[in-house]
């Protein structure tokens, strides 16, 4: 790069990263940074009172069974979510790439729910599942006998969220899983079936393997999703009940702060949510750069 | 494809439409509530047909919104759309212009520059709530759309994309312009600019669809109605007890909350595919 030609305007270049640096640093690094600084302090939410603490917000923290409950529902909602999404894109993906008739149909009409808000998904399954409305709940009470409360069950309510979550994330899963399979040479695969390869044979021992690049970035970036980006419907279907069951911890983080004004508590998640976030952030960027290949 | 077999063939068939008839399922009852009165909603089980209501909710939707909203599908959908083309257009242009200084002008701080942009990556609103909500209250941005907008401009992934094709761009081109007597903003607006076309029409495709889907921020900043945005209006038509809901408003603005970005969607999905799977690399 260093012998690339170069423009040399002087001031220019800072003039033109201004823009980008300015908003970083007024609403990225200085929030970040309050949520730090916060994280010390006793604030009373009404006065200005402000008490250092020193590390007692992480400590009250961890041993509050309510943050460790936030945590395991976090956990298992978003490897739920990752799991049943992925699979179901990827067996969709593998049957759309057949080159068969009316294959870019299928595409499209598999790729539109990205394009619906994460909340709206929560609405249209709140909507079918609705206990007093819902015609998905009437069928199940009145036909099936399985009494369905989502306001009152939780394990109900964790399965509506997971439902809701998956069916938004399918299509993300499936343009990536299709991408990586349509870079799959055929020749291989044809070679497979001529040496007798069945089908099935041909995809664990060929296809899944030669997949694993994006299966392995998808399964990083669902899992920021179902950590982070799940707040929309837990917020519109459950928010956060029955009690506390499905309050996941982005949904807690909102509610102590937000709602509860508790600074301090509020701001030490924040930090325990960002670790997180950064420990993703490096554990995808040293498998791209390794590339799990073969 | 390597099978003959007619089951192997008409297999994914069969397999696809029952998976299209599942992902659509849920969208059809809020159409058909949509096209209901609320008495029909309430008896349930809801009608499984549409019925004939359709242009008197959507009107109802459009022009008064849901009683006690104060915020018709009207202004909210004006509001989304102010929001979503605000925080598009901006990152497209805040990003071209920063991987423009990264990729072809030598300065100090630049490492620092991509850097400070990589990190923005790991800081999403969800982990940030209450500080980035002090910072807009303490700059007056609260219930604006520039207070909307301007913390949703900064994206490392267009900077990424764009600065992944400047360098693919060949820098003799560059070179060229500078000996014809051209200025490096000339160079950039009248040569650059016009090679980026593909890359710019797949970002707008994804921000246009991140900026309009936007809920936890405004959720935080918006308080007055005329702010509303489609999500927010749909949230607090919903928040109350069933039976004071109006179905038939609320699943009708849900309806017209969706239709943009899912024809943005349609219409560019080619532009769409490339972008998503492009910023992977």
């Amino acid at each position: 790069m260093s012998k690339q030609y170069e423009f040399k305007t002087k001031g220019l270049p800072y003039l033109l990263v201004l823009p980008q640096m300015v908003i970083v640093f007024i609403f990225f690094f200085w929030p970040s940074a309050q949520a730090i600084w916060q994280s010390f302090f006793l604030q009373d939410p009404f006065g200005g009172r402000i008490i250092f603490v020193g590390f007692e917000n992480y400590l009250k923290l961890f041993q509050d069974p309510d943050y460790w409950a936030s945590f395991t529902v976090s956990v298992a909602f978003a490897v739920a979510v990752s799991l049943s999404s992925m699979a179901i894109a990827l067996f969709l993906a593998v049957q759309t790439n057949k080159k068969i008739r009316l294959g870019s149909f299928y595409k499209t009409m598999l790729i539109w729910p990205y394009a619906v808000a994460t909340m709206v998904a929560g609405v249209l399954w709140l909507f079918m599942f609705n206990p007093n409305v819902g015609v998905i709940a009437w069928v199940l009470k009145y036909k099936l006998g399985v009494e369905w409360n989502h306001l009152l069950k939780s394990n109900q309510a964790f399965l509506l969220l997971t439902l809701a979550a998956s069916w938004k994330q399918i299509s993300y899963n499936f343009v990536f899983f299709l991408a990586g399979l349509q870079s799959v040479p055929a020749a291989l695969i044809e070679a497979a079936a001529i040496d007798g390869a069945s089908p099935v044979k041909r995809f664990w021992k060929i296809i899944f393997p030669l997949l694993s690049p994006t299966t392995f970035y998808l399964m990083v970036m669902n899992l920021v999703y179902g950590f982070f980006e799940t707040f929309p419907i837990v917020h519109q279907v459950t928010a956060g009940g029955p009690g506390k069951s499905t309050q996941i911890l982005v949904y807690k983080v909102w509610r102590d702060g937000v709602i509860n004004l508790d600074l301090g508590g509020s701001s030490a998640q924040s930090v325990v949510l960002m670790i997180m976030v950064i420990g993703l952030t490096i554990i995808q960027f040293r498998f791209i750069e390794r590339k799990v290949t073969y | 494809m390597t099978e003959h077999r007619k089951s192997a063939r008409i297999f994914p068939h069969i397999v696809l439409w029952i998976s299209i008839v599942i992902i659509i399922f849920p969208l059809y009852f809020v159409f058909v509530a949509s096209t209901r009165t609320s008495a029909e909603i309430l008896s349930a089980p809801m009608p499984l047909f549409p019925g004939t209501h359709l242009i008197e909710n959507y009107s109802k939707a459009l022009l008064d919104g849901a009683k006690n909203l104060g915020a018709s599908a009207l202004t909210m959908m004006k509001n989304s759309f102010i929001m979503a083309m605000g925080i598009s257009v901006g990152k497209i242009v805040v990003s071209l212009l920063a991987a423009f200084a990264i990729v072809f002008f030598d300065f100090r701080g630049r490492k620092f520059c991509f850097w400070a942009i990589f990190i923005t990556l790991m800081l999403p609103v969800e982990v940030r709530i209450m500080p980035t909500y002090k910072v807009i209250s303490d700059l007056g941005l609260l219930n604006s759309y520039a207070g909307l907008i301007l913390p949703m401009i900064v994206s490392a992934t267009a900077v990424f994309l764009f600065r992944q094709f400047f360098l693919s761009v060949p820098r003799e081109i560059a070179e060229a312009s500078q000996i014809d007597g051209a200025s490096s903003m000339q160079f950039f607006g009248s040569i650059l600019l016009p090679m980026t076309r593909t890359p710019i029409a797949s970002m707008f495709v994804i921000q246009f669809i991140y900026g309009w889907n936007q809920y936890l921020w405004p959720l935080l900043i918006t308080t007055k109605q005329e702010y509303y945005t489609l999500l927010i209006g749909i949230n607090r038509m919903l928040s109350g007890a069933d039976v004071q809901i109006e179905w038939q408003i609320a699943m009708a603005t849900v309806l017209l909350a969706m239709i943009p970005p899912v024809i943005v969607v349609i219409v560019m999905q080619k532009q769409f595919v490339a972008g998503m799977t492009d910023t992977e690399k």
